[in-house]
């Protein structure tokens, strides 16, 4: 049953195979026996979790289950707020804080009868790519507990990946759910911006910042958008659209699908393994009928450093409320006001979360204004106007989501600036507000996961997810065993 | 461009983060080489381009919501407030400001 994904739990639960309160009792019994090595955790809710699991089979039991999900459990990354259970967002700054509201995507999950097993671990205010940021430790990849995860949510991909819950959830802002979904073996989609509420998700790049799910298949990311994405009027940037059924296309019919491979995806700096798992890939698409398209993405080298001037400066302006006076950390020494608001910022955030305010500080200062964050802003246009050509010519686009395979716990903890080249793959799409998934599609020399991304058009998610599905369908890499945390 | 020390102590200052004097060199290298990285921007050719401001701004009907300025949240002070560091009769408590 640890090894059943999402739609297999579903179906159990449905025929009275087993029940949520016999499924808890599984995942709580594998989290206490892999989590202390992989630390993807900050915190386990087992009361709560109990009471929902009870609600779930009386649901059941009465056949009138909230939704196909009620019973399965989740996790969510530590930056949803959980109304009476902690959020920590990975920081000092908030170690302590209890939530007075659930997310948007906490409620919706909850009112489909989904058992809550916890928070898990991530870099800090998502803030970093390798899960080392996290002032509650770093998490350890699965695969190889010497190697990060990848971040930011890194202990949702950990927790997907070592079988701890069937499904997580993510934020992505430069990569943050695919590339730990690549580095652990797991799928993951950042949907379109605005498709998934971001009320009640903890801040760090407002018009990067959104959230999407976390599971072993495709068909599962479908199940789950299903149940997290829709309108909500507490968040100014959702979208109102009709509900959409994210299932609809898994059974996608390959032949004529047009994949774009843009030149740059493949060019220097790319793994040659890496790069090689996913031509193996793509060449199974190409065999089932699919057209391949060779093009261009010209802007692709700009759009890392339009990212670390947009980023740092959102992040700048969001993560200002932090200041020791409503909620959150204070200082406990301090002179005046001014120095009670400094001491408490220097000792609540982390190294790389200083280091991302001070420059977006810096690019939003008087006389950098235009040099860096007007300009970055352009770029941006450029790097969408890239990918809106890109798509008059193909349905969709494939490639790495990382240029390496899992690296080694402290390789570039000290060089910010090596951690944020590996971001390269995954920042464009938010950029331009696509969506873009990683599954998983072979391994390196090393044993350690390769991820394939595809990326679509705006509101392409059912595309995306259907070739996603018709790949694992002829293809078992999903279903790979980490070799550190076996059944 | 790259900082100076002076520089770093400014923006530390406009960031409300108290840097050390120990910690300002490394702090200062660490920061350059970041800007080293969004330097290449500089070389972009963005004449006649447009800045981009939602990820979404040239989809058709995608606006920026508005919502009627009505009160919609009931008042929980109380429930807020308890999670303040220091907070007393409804006030959230700070140093002295004013002598």
């Amino acid at each position: 049953m640890l090894e059943a994904g999402v739609a297999e739990l579903a179906e159990a639960l449905e025929a009275r195979r087993v029940s949520a309160r016999e499924l808890l009792d599984l995942f709580l019994g594998r989290i206490r026996a892999v989590d202390p090595a992989l630390n993807a955790f900050v915190t386990v809710a087992e009361e709560r979790a109990r009471a929902e699991a009870r609600a779930a089979d009386e649901r059941r039991a009465a056949g009138r289950p909230a939704s196909p999900l009620d019973g399965v459990p989740v996790a969510h990354k530590d930056l949803f707020c959980t109304r009476g259970l902690r959020t920590t967002c990975g920081s000092r700054m908030l170690a302590d804080f209890v939530s007075p509201y659930d997310a948007g995507v906490v409620e919706r999950l909850a009112r489909a009868g989904m058992v809550l097993l916890g928070k898990t671990n991530m870099d800090e205010f998502a803030m970093g790519s390798s899960n080392e940021t996290s002032f509650f430790g770093p998490v350890r990849n699965p695969w190889d507990l010497r190697r990060v995860p990848g971040g930011s949510s890194g202990g949702s991909a950990a927790a997907v990946a070592a079988r701890m819950t069937p499904a997580a959830t993510g934020s992505d802002t430069g990569g943050s759910i695919r590339q730990p979904a690549a580095m652990t073996g797991i799928c993951g989609l950042k949907p379109t911006y605005g498709t998934v509420s971001r009320y009640g998700m903890v801040a760090f790049a407002s018009s990067l910042d959104q959230g999407g799910p976390m599971a072993r298949s495709a068909r599962d990311l479908a199940l789950l958008m299903n149940a997290m994405a829709g309108f909500d009027a507490r968040d100014s940037t959702s979208l109102e659209r009709a509900p959409e059924d994210y299932a609809r296309l898994l059974d996608l019919d390959l032949a004529g699908l047009r994949i774009g491979l843009p030149k740059e995806y493949f060019g220097a700096g790319l793994d040659p393994a890496v790069g090689a798992r996913v031509m193996d890939a793509v060449g199974w698409f190409e065999r089932q009928g699919a057209r391949l398209v060779e093009l261009s993405l010209p802007n692709t080298r700009l759009a890392l450093p339009a990212y670390y001037v947009l980023a740092p400066a959102e992040a700048s302006s969001n993560l200002a409320r932090y200041d020791g006076v409503r909620y959150g950390y204070r200082a406990k020494a301090y002179t005046d006001l001014a120095d009670m608001y400094r001491r408490t910022r220097a000792e609540g955030f982390g190294a790389e979360v200083k280091r991302r305010i001070l420059i977006g500080t810096y690019v939003l200062s008087h006389g950098y204004y235009d040099a860096y964050y007007l300009q970055a802003q352009k770029v941006r246009r450029l790097v969408a106007r890239d990918f809106a050509e890109a798509f008059a010519r193909c349905d969709l686009i494939a490639g790495p989501t990382t240029p390496t395979t899992a690296f080694a716990l402290g390789e570039k903890a000290d060089d910010p600036v090596q951690m944020y080249l590996g971001d390269v793959y995954t920042i464009p799409a938010p950029l331009a507000g696509l969506p873009a998934l990683s599954i998983p599609c072979g391994f390196d020399e090393a044993g350690l996961p390769v991820g394939l991304q595809l990326t679509g058009n705006y509101f392409s998610e059912a595309r995306l997810l259907g070739a996603a599905h018709r790949f694992q369908q002829a293809t078992d890499w999903h279903r790979r065993v980490p070799r550190e945390t076996p059944l | 461009m790259s900082l100076t020390l002076d520089q770093v102590e400014r923006v530390a200052e406009l960031a409300r983060i108290a840097v050390s004097a120990e910690e300002a060199a490394a702090v200062m290298a660490q920061l350059n080489r970041v800007l080293a990285l969004v330097d290449e921007l500089q070389a972009a050719d963005t004449r006649g381009v447009a800045p981009m401001t939602h990820p979404l701004e040239h989809e058709a009907g995608v606006v920026q919501r508005r919502r009627p300025d009505e009160v919609t949240e009931p008042d929980r002070r109380e429930e807020f407030q308890a999670l303040a560091p220091a907070a007393e009769a409804g006030l959230y408590l700070v140093p002295r400001v004013i002598e």
